[in-house]
């Protein structure tokens, strides 16, 4: 019997994917938002109102991550550039989108023409923190029916987040949602997220997140 | 919920030591899991015994080491385990944590033959 010393990260096969989906995406000067939430947070409608507001400002498509259905496809089919569904259901993680499975959505999108990608993940607080896509900003989005202690029950998610939002703030006076607690969690986890607040419905802070966007783009863009 | 497609990892990467290795058979693959990682061993072990079959990973026993979540406060630096949902420094009771130990997820070493 011998033993042989391995140190390898089992997750190493996806990082490398993310990198090269990274690579392709800047080669073509195409900014990526991967966007991650519980089922129900608001996710397609946060896409919806971005692809409303950029019109005409940026060339936006979306990938779609859902277990089944093309239910979200076709609700931002008219608005995106271009759009690609991605079913997770048969493939062997059906929790979350995984590297491999942009990279192929990748090939289907005219890059070219294109200078954001939001990437709405499968909804989940947990596998989708764990598998790198190659996205330049990740995105939480927090809605308030969900009670605002999110953050301490599934921190993983939050700590990476380039951006947090609180979605859903037409809700404030129905529900005992704390906005306060729930921003001292973000910034103790993670003093660098921007924190929005935001309700998809009568399009509170959507402006300032629209902005938020722009300026991200606009300054990868610069770095290149 | 995810730990088919690591485990497939598990045994490719495995597979692929062995074989620069020139080893006949995988006796057993010690894994190193952090406790924030979400990953479920015996959910691993289940797919491995499936996916391994019919190769010389074929009943190789995975070895888990379980490492326990670290935070660190941003704050004054002490080095604590989290005691509950609420994350806040023994020390200063500040609220600004950062995991240092939890998170890992990685083939430690193989015993192969």
């Amino acid at each position: 019997m011998k033993k042989i010393e391995v140190i390898q990260n089992i997750l190493d096969a996806n990082e490398t994917i993310a990198s090269r989906n990274q690579q392709l995406l800047d080669k073509h000067k195409v900014f990526a938002i991967n966007i991650m939430s519980a089922p129900g947070a608001g996710k397609t409608s946060l896409i919806l109102q971005t692809l409303a507001r950029l019109k005409g400002r940026l060339n936006v498509a979306v990938i779609e991550g859902d277990v089944a259905s093309t239910v979200d496809a076709e609700k931002v089919q008219s608005e995106a550039k271009a759009v690609v569904q991605i079913n997770t259901r048969n493939m062997p993680e059906s929790c979350s989108l995984m590297a491999a499975m942009i990279e192929s959505a990748l090939k289907d999108m005219p890059l070219d023409n294109i200078d954001l990608v939001l990437i709405e993940n499968v909804g989940n607080l947990i596998c989708p923190a764990e598998f790198n896509l190659g996205e330049h900003k990740r995105v939480v989005i927090s809605s308030l029916p969900e009670g605002d202690d999110k953050p301490i029950k599934y921190p993983l998610i939050f700590v990476d987040a380039d951006a947090v939002i609180i979605n859903k703030m037409d809700f404030l006076p129905h529900v005992d949602f704390d906005i306060a607690t729930f921003r001292r969690s973000i910034a103790g986890l993670n003093p660098k997220a921007e924190v929005f607040q935001a309700s998809c419905k009568t399009s509170e802070g959507i402006e300032r997140w629209c902005s938020w966007v722009l300026e991200q783009v606009e300054t990868n863009a610069t770095k290149r | 919920m995810h730990e088919l497609g690591v485990t497939e990892n598990i045994v490719n990467i495995a597979l692929a030591k062995a074989g620069e290795a020139q080893a006949s058979k995988v006796i057993k693959i010690n894994l190193v899991i952090g406790e924030m990682s979400g990953f479920v061993p015996d959910c691993i072990q289940f797919y491995f015994d499936s996916l391994s079959k019919d190769t010389i990973a074929q009943g190789a026993v995975l070895h888990f080491e379980s490492v326990p979540a670290q935070l660190r406060c941003r704050n004054c630096a002490t080095i604590f385990q989290p005691q509950d949902t609420l994350w806040s420094c023994p020390k200063c009771r500040g609220q600004s944590i950062e995991i240092s130990k939890g998170r890992e997820l990685y083939i430690e070493s193989m015993e192969v033959e």
